[in-house]
This record gives C-alpha cells, sequence and structure tokens, in this order.
C-alpha cells in the first residue's frame, strides 16, 4: 500500500495517523510495524479491546475485502493474518486481565478428511478479534469430535470448514447427527470454505454459508444477537 | 496433427488440435474432446498411438483449476460454440472441484465427462484411489503439474515472493506423491526436488494414463 515506510516513525503520528498506518501495515503483511504499533497505543492508554477492534480488526475487514474483490490473494491474506496474529500475541494475555467483552463461544474445526485449514484460522483469529471465544480442534474431525467439543464447551456456535468437494458432504453428517441427537437447535451451524456457496450451506440444513472471514463475524455477530433477543422475550 | 505448445500456453490460454481427418481450421472431425489443459500431452498421444483421426481435441487453460468455479461455464461456452460440428462431443474433465456443477452442466449440455473426483484419481483409477484413506496429507503431483509446479503451486501460492509462508500452508502435510505417467528421470528428480522445497517427503508413484485411456477408448469406438 504505502511505499514509504522507511520514512514512517510510527511513534510520531497521532493516534488517528497511526491507527490509518496500521490498517496499511496489515494490509502489507507488516507484522513487525503491528507489533511495534499495538505498543505504541498501549503506552498512550488505549484500551486493549479498543486496540483490537479498531486497529487489527478495522484493518483486516479492509484485507477481507479486496480478498473477496479479487484484489488481494491467499498469500496477502496469509502476510497479513500473520501481521495481525503479532498484534493478538501481545493484546490476547491483557484482554484476559481486563475483562474485555465477551460476545459469545464458538467451536471450529475443519472436517473429516481434511487437512485444509487457512480459512478456518482466519475465521477463528477474526472471530476472536471481534469478542468470541474461539475452541479450535484443528483439522480431520470426525462427527463424534465435534460433538464431544459440543458437549464439553456448550458454544453458541458450531463453525465447520471444508476446502475439497469430496470432504464438503460430511459436514451434513455432522448436522444430521446433531438433528438425531436432538442437540441441532441448540447451536448455530455456520459453515465456510472456497467450493461451497449458500445454497450448499441451506441443502445440508447449516444456519448459514460465510463466504470469507468477515462476513463469517458478521453473520456471527448477528445470530448470537438474535439468540439473545429470543432469550429475552422468551 | 497439431504440434503439442509449450506447457506454459497450455496453462494460460489452451490449444486446439484439429483431426487428421478434419477439414483444419473448420473442425468436422466426428468428435470433439474439450479437456483440461494439463491433460494435452497425455491426450495427443493416445491419439497418435490409437489412430485416432476422427478426434479433434480443444484445450482450455489449465489454470482455470485455480478458479475452479469458472470450469463449468468455459467448459459450456464450448461446447455450444462447437456442437453443430461434431457427432460427438466428450469432456475430458473429471469433477475437478467443481462440486458437481460441471456433471450438473454436462448433463444439461447432453454431454459426458471423465468418471472422478479428479486426475490424480483417474490417473490411479478411481477405485483404487478411493481406497487411500489414510493419504490425507499426501500433496499431488502429475507429470504435468512437475513441469508446472513454479506456475501452478510455487508462485500462485506466493512462495516465490515469501517463502516464510510455506508451513502455514503446507504444514498439515507430511509427503508428496508424484503419479508419474510416464517414465521419465528428469521429472522424478524434479518430483523429489519439489517435495524438498515444500519440506515433504517424497513417494514415486508411477500411474500411466488409467482411466484416461479407457474413458477415451469408449469414446472412440463408439463411433
Amino acid at each position: 500500500m504505502s511505499d514509504d515506510q522507511d520514512d514512517i516513525i510510527l511513534s510520531e503520528l497521532d493516534d488517528d495517523e497511526l491507527v490509518q498506518q496500521m490498517f496499511d501495515d496489515l494490509y502489507d503483511g507488516l507484522r513487525d510495524e503491528i507489533m511495534e504499533g499495538v505498543n505504541i497505543l498501549l503506552e498512550r492508554g488505549w484500551a486493549p479491546y479498543d486496540i483490537l477492534t479498531k486497529a487489527l480488526v478495522g484493518g483486516m475487514t479492509i484485507v477481507g475485502k479486496d480478498f473477496r474483490d479479487g484484489i488481494l490473494f491467499v498469500p496477502e491474506v496469509l502476510l497479513a493474518a500473520n501481521a495481525m496474529k503479532g498484534g493478538m500475541f501481545i493484546l490476547k494475555p491483557l484482554l484476559a486481565e481486563t475483562g474485555a467483552p465477551r460476545v459469545g463461544k464458538m467451536v471450529i474445526g475443519t472436517v473429516k478428511g481434511d487437512i485444509h485449514d487457512i480459512g478456518k484460522n482466519l475465521v477463528g483469529m477474526m472471530m476472536e478479534g471481534a469478542g468470541f471465544e474461539v475452541v479450535d480442534l484443528g483439522i480431520n474431525n470426525s462427527v463424534e469430535k465435534y460433538l464431544d467439543a459440543l458437549d464439553a464447551e456448550t458454544p453458541d456456535i458450531l463453525g465447520m470448514s471444508a476446502l475439497l468437494t469430496t470432504t464438503m458432504p460430511y459436514m451434513k453428517v455432522v448436522i444430521d447427527t446433531m438433528i438425531e441427537q436432538g442437540i441441532r437447535d441448540d447451536y448455530i451451524v455456520l459453515v465456510g470454505g472456497a467450493p461451497l456457496n449458500e445454497e450448499f450451506g441451506k441443502a445440508i440444513g447449516a444456519d448459514a454459508y460465510c463466504r470469507d472471514a468477515a462476513v463469517a463475524v458478521e453473520t456471527a455477530k448477528e445470530f448470537v444477537g438474535r439468540k439473545h433477543n429470543q432469550g429475552v422475550t422468551a | 496433427m497439431t504440434d503439442l505448445p509449450p506447457d506454459r500456453v497450455l496453462t494460460e490460454i489452451g490449444m486446439t488440435a484439429p483431426a487428421a481427418t478434419a477439414d483444419k481450421g473448420t473442425g468436422t472431425g466426428q468428435i470433439l474432446l474439450i479437456a483440461c489443459g494439463a491433460l494435452a500431452r497425455e491426450i495427443l498421444a493416445l491419439i497418435r498411438l490409437n489412430g485416432w483421426d476422427h478426434m479433434t481435441l480443444i484445450c482450455l487453460p489449465a489454470n482455470l483449476h485455480l478458479y475452479p468455479d469458472r470450469i463449468a461455464d468455459a467448459v459450456e461456452a464450448t461446447v455450444i460454440k462447437n456442437r453443430d460440428h461434431y457427432t460427438q462431443i466428450f469432456i475430458a474433465y473429471a469433477d475437478c472441484g467443481t462440486g458437481g456443477l460441471l456433471r450438473d452442466r454436462c448433463d444439461a449440455l447432453g454431454v459426458d465427462m471423465i468418471q472422478g473426483p479428479h486426475c490424480y484419481s483417474f490417473f490411479e483409477g478411481n477405485d483404487a484411489f478411493a481406497l487411500h484413506d489414510d493419504e490425507i496429507t499426501a500433496f499431488y503431483l502429475t507429470d504435468f503439474l512437475v513441469r508446472q509446479f513454479d506456475a501452478f503451486v510455487w508462485k500462485p501460492m506466493g512462495l516465490d515472493r515469501h517463502p516464510e509462508l510455506r508451513d502455514m500452508i503446507f504444514g498439515n502435510y507430511t509427503k508428496l506423491v508424484y503419479q508419474a505417467q510416464t517414465d521419465n528421470a528428469a521429472l522424478r528428480a524434479k518430483a523429489e526436488e519439489c517435495a524438498r522445497r515444500l519440506g515433504l517427503d517424497y513417494e514415486y508413484r508411477f500411474t500411466g494414463y488409467g482411466e484416461l485411456t479407457t474413458a477415451l477408448t469408449d469414446v472412440a469406438q463408439k463411433n
């Protein structure tokens, strides 16, 4: 994005300029600069949660939109994610200490037979950034592993990811098993992955298909909000 | 018979090889094969070997595989453009990451296609490949992909510019399986080098042309 990184001294920027610069640095995947920016904002008295949402998540949302629009590609998104991870590494312990608001809880994992986790990891990171507690089951998850995690973690949301057309049908196996056990409606089920689409999500009985990490966050917030409202009106 | 264009052309542009008996340029062979550019070399070899002079081959760019959602539209457009000139059209693609979309489109167009999820499967034999439950951590390369490793894998994944991304992308893989269509020492050496670059174990597996041969033989014998 910017060609004159060497000329910019982050500590000399005011808060608004620094946040804008962090957007640029995230876009360019500059992990060290992001970590420096986070530390500067902390020194200036910013709350960890504000840094996370205003600087990091704000920046990653731009990255997500440009990925969706075909302006950025997987390598650039990975670099941006790596930079955000650097910021999260500093903020995570502070968020726990300062009692940042928790929006909800999500169990997420890649389905059985599939080892691809780039998209899942991005979703997990963005969900954490948005205030969700995320339990990541990793890759190659059987229905039993998903159900055990639902039982143990009692999340609001189950997220399933697949990159292969040969593995994405397994999502239906998980949802059908949830229906059989009478627990399907206890959870918001979100699905995602490159070969999926909205039609597939509906066909297998998911609550929503999320085309990228930013959409996953928005969708999760919307569904959790609805769930809470139902709780109030019930 | 048209000479095989360079892999770069097969990757980015595709090709047309008129049948030996066809009116060159207008395409009046009996059978039209619409294939992935990654299969051009193998299909032309089969056509030559078997004397299938009634077959015309059109290859779509192999790099459509980087955007599988575009394959069905590209195949359909090619079928519609050419179907008045041929008795039969056969699609030399497997599902190739289209999630059944290509099969549905072929059914709607009244044309047949190769069985199986992808070329790794039909080269090895779909039944044999389906038995590899233990290979979810395998990364497969064919002859074409070994030759085009940088264009198809290394550069699109950004590893030429950011080698530090390698383990984020390939960290869950354990081995590279080279499914060889031909016995070629230079390709074996290159495949082994590809495995080393990706940080994966290496396995060599000779498949020959597998079910590509049987699928095209069936098509040839119907006409």
